[in-house]
């Protein structure tokens, strides 16, 4: 089945996740699609399967025009979609899983004749009884697969289905994708991986900041070709950003890029955290990180890259002190000013007031009785020092009022203004501290990054934006596949080392 | 902080009211007298209010101080019920060993002994939890169960009164007993002790850093486990014990104040009803005390009624059931309000929702 994506427009707030994106999977191919995080893949293909409206553009499934306003849609035209979380429900047998969504009364022995057929057809094998939550990860996956091919799907999308998968095992999903296809059948390759989708899809497809800016017979391109459309030439990118009255379209990131960077670290410096042999391995076994060996000195800001899943996330909070290390030597400072990923989860208690969140910082160490006036006095300190719009009201109101970028200041604030002593924090471990802000925001959180530096803080600084870490980091940490490598921070050589090029 | 709360708290009970007359008069009762039997027997008189309300009231303060500390802490401990009835047979035990102790000695071990069991109860449910990951939810009312059936079986064997003829236990000897606080009432000791339990875990919860901890995992356990490093499980743990200690206290001053024996009806499901006490107050301890009252007088009443002016006597139990239903809807109506209002914050999570997705 052909799927036609034209000039499809998705706008999240003031963002576009996709600006005029476009995609055409031929028939009885195999489509990889290409991008750095945030590039608008996964929001593109949440378009073709119905889970997203456009705001503009076409979707047409074997030439026909479509309007899919719900999944449900989408199944019915015989697109199937695997998400790189599972929708699985643990409790259930794989055959009930596999009956759900479906209609009338459910019938446990036809549920199961469905398994044993699709296994039989597409070498999927799975035992219907078995209860989906004592699958290994990669028969999940398949339960996954079976489930859309269980609708009659002729068109499959994975969304980085080998993220969750040993090498071994994305190899083996990789081989029956490619005999699946060949058998007659679609299906559209989400990855972060060049090789893969070289040695494996018909097409290539790669988007950048919303929109395609490749396209290609796998056969006539190469992963320096791929390389070159991924990253993009620095600055010449158009505004992903067109908020109202704070920048004008054009400008885009340039907020950062502007700003002058600092000048290179301090000749004598002394470590402020060496790694000897550092690993991490997770709850379920998964190694996250191996044998990560590296300093990071006082007055220095290094910055941290890696696709999504990495082991960037585990090796933050190591950092950070929030994760224990599995092996190797960490020497880390006694003050750590932590910037977590996802502040609604993890820095913030959106419910308490904005002096309950100062003293949040430090709580599992006081003693006795909190000295709440202080507490108070100090909250309204940082409030005007660090420019947090927190009306009237001010530090008795609850996180939750404040806008996003004011509760990241507010963060930022609590974190670098040191603890109740006032000594500045020795290490900050930033990670993805401009998620979701606007230009403003953006410009006061990365301010104050470069002031910590200054003030000779240590500073781990990790983003999703390239551009981001290049114009703020004096040196580059790239991680890859659970491993760190040093690597000069210039455009070229940091993206390939996070698709994991030589 | 404190004031909208209470303020949101009469409102539902005016709501309530209300709420009874309509039902006193669709069901062709005379509302005015059915209140007023209510009123004279919640507060008409000295006995009304010192020997039937507030009596009745201690076992749901201390209770409801149980679900809320334990409501704060994010736990849904819904096992009070079995937790006062751990307790209660606890105190009962000892009170009756300790009979020729003087009261100096048997009534403080008595009482500790409850809250030792009731902790040791919701114990139970903490390490369930902990271990195996076994929801408090399920867990601690399936607990009730196995203590409501547990005294029984106390009533029926090792703690029933020599005759063997009743299921309940002898009676406790006057040092195991509770003092009358005011004279020529049944008002007890338990009543300070409830109250003062109420301060005491205010100024916990308000003033002190491991109060501050229990309020921080409630609110967010990832948060405080990341940004406030505060040892989450631990914290769980201690609340769980905290709770179970506070119902088993209700239970061992309900028996060393009011009944004087083991019964194996001995609360006539306080354990539940201080779910609605707790929730009426919004968790707030000093909330808890007030509400505790006010239900204790609803119960109280709720017999007046039926006795002198026929009302079944259920008809509370509904007006206790619209309670918590008005203070569940305020509080959804809260956050609606709170949704609406700022509109930047709601762009906020769009945007960051996209990038994830992406």
């Amino acid at each position: 089945m052909r799927l036609q994506l034209d000039g499809v427009v998705k706008r999240f707030g003031p963002v576009r996740a996709l600006d005029g994106a476009s995609l055409d999977v031929r028939g009885g191919s195999l489509h990889a699609v290409l991008g750095e995080n945030g590039a608008g893949k996964t929001t593109l293909m949440r378009v073709a399967f119905g889970l997203l409206q456009p705001d503009a553009g076409t979707v047409r499934l074997d030439g026909t025009p479509r309007r899919l306003a719900s999944p449900a849609d989408a199944i019915a035209a015989g697109v199937g979609m695997v998400h790189q979380h599972f929708t699985i429900v643990p409790a259930m047998t794989v055959a009930e899983n596999v009956a759900l969504g479906g209609r009338g009364r459910y019938d446990a022995r036809a549920a199961a004749e469905v398994v044993r057929r699709v296994g039989a057809q597409t070498g999927l094998a799975l035992d219907p009884a078995a209860r989906a939550a004592d699958l290994p990860v990669a028969a999940q996956q398949r339960l996954e697969i079976v489930k859309a091919l269980a609708r009659d799907a002729r068109l499959l999308i994975l969304d980085e289905p080998a993220a969750v998968l040993t090498p071994a095992e994305a190899r083996e999903l990789l081989t029956w994708l490619r005999r699946f296809v060949d058998g007659g059948a679609t299906a559209v390759l989400i990855t972060h991986k060049l090789r893969d989708a070289l040695a494996f899809a018909d097409d290539v497809t790669v988007l950048r900041r919303g929109r395609t800016v490749a396209t290609s017979p796998a056969a006539a391109t190469d992963e320096a070709a791929l390389t070159a459309h991924l990253l993009g030439e620095a600055g010449v990118d158009t505004a992903a950003v067109d908020t109202a009255g704070v920048a004008t379209a054009g400008v885009g990131r340039a907020h950062y890029a502007v700003a002058t960077p600092a000048p290179s670290t301090p000749a004598v410096t002394t470590p402020a955290v060496s790694a000897r042999g550092l690993s991490y391995v997770d709850a379920r076994g998964v190694t996250r990180l191996r044998d990560a060996t590296f300093e990071v000195r006082t007055g220095e800001l290094l910055g941290v890259v890696g696709v999504e899943g990495s082991g960037q996330h585990e090796l933050l909070r190591l950092l950070a002190g929030r994760l224990v290390p599995s092996g190797g030597a960490l020497d880390l400072p006694a003050r750590v000013a932590w910037i977590p990923e996802d502040r609604h989860r993890d820095a913030l208690l959106l419910d308490g007031t904005l002096v309950e969140n100062l003293a949040l910082r430090g709580a599992g160490a006081h003693r006795g009785l909190l000295p709440w006036p202080r507490l108070a006095r100090r909250a309204r300190a940082l409030v005007d020092r660090f420019d947090v719009r927190a009306g009237a009201t001010g530090v008795r109101l609850p996180a939750r009022a404040l806008s996003g970028g004011n509760q990241q200041k507010f963060v930022v604030a609590r974190e670098l203004a040191g603890d109740a002593d006032a000594a500045p924090p020795e290490l900050v471990v930033a990670e993805n501290p401009t998620r979701g802000l606007d230009v403003r925001a953006t410009a006061a959180v990365l301010a104050r990054l470069r002031e910590a530096r200054a003030a000779g803080a240590a500073v781990v600084f990790y983003s999703s934006d390239l551009d981001e870490v290049l114009a703020l980091a004096d040196r580059v940490l790239v991680v890859y596949d659970g491993r760190v490598r040093p690597t000069p921070a210039e455009r070229d050589a940091v993206g390939r080392a996070m698709l994991g090029a030589a | 902080m404190t004031l909208r709360p209470l303020a949101v708290g009469l409102a539902t009970a005016l709501l309530a009211v209300g709420a009874l007359v309509l039902l006193l008069a669709l069901t062709g009762h005379d509302p005015a007298a059915a209140l007023g039997a209510l009123w004279a027997g919640a507060a008409g008189s000295r006995y009304a209010l010192l020997s039937a309300t507030l009596v009745r009231a201690v076992p749901l303060i201390l209770a409801g101080l149980a679900v809320a500390v334990a409501f704060r802490a994010g736990i849904l401990n819904v096992g009070a019920e079995g937790q006062l009835l751990a307790g209660g047979g606890a105190a009962t035990a000892v009170g009756l060993a300790l009979g020729a102790a003087p009261a100096i000695v048997a009534l403080p071990a008595a009482l500790l002994a409850g809250v030792a069991a009731g902790a040791a109860w919701a114990g139970i449910a903490a390490v369930l939890r902990r271990r195996f990951g076994v929801l408090e939810v399920i867990s601690t009312i399936m607990l009730n169960f196995v203590a409501l059936h547990a005294a029984g079986w106390l009533v029926r064997g090792p703690l029933q009164e020599p005759q063997r003829i009743y299921p309940q236990s002898p009676s406790l000897g006057a040092a195991a007993q509770l003092p009358v606080i005011v004279p020529g009432s049944r008002l007890h000791l338990g009543f300070a002790l409830a109250v003062a339990a109420g301060v005491a875990l205010w100024a916990f919860l308000r003033f002190t850093a491991a109060g501050f901890r229990l309020r921080a995992t409630g609110l967010n356990p990832f948060a405080a486990a990341s940004a406030g490093r505060i040892d989450v499980a631990a914290v769980t743990t201690a609340a769980f014990l905290a709770s179970g200690a506070l119902a088993g206290l209700a239970g061992a001053v309900e028996v060393t104040g009011v009944t004087y024996a083991l019964y194996e009806n001995l609360s006539p499901g306080y354990g539940y009803t201080a779910i609605a006490v707790a929730l009426l107050a919004r968790l707030h301890p000093l909330g808890v005390v007030a509400s505790g009252i006010l239900f204790g007088a609803l119960e109280a009443g709720a017999g007046a009624m039926q006795r002198d002016a026929g009302v079944p006597a259920v008809v509370v139990t509904v007006v206790e059931a619209l309670l918590i239903l008005l203070v569940l809807a305020a509080d959804r109506l809260g956050e609606r309000l709170r949704e609406r209002a700022p509109a930047p914050a709601a762009a906020v999570p769009a945007v960051e929702r996209a990038e994830a997705a992406a």
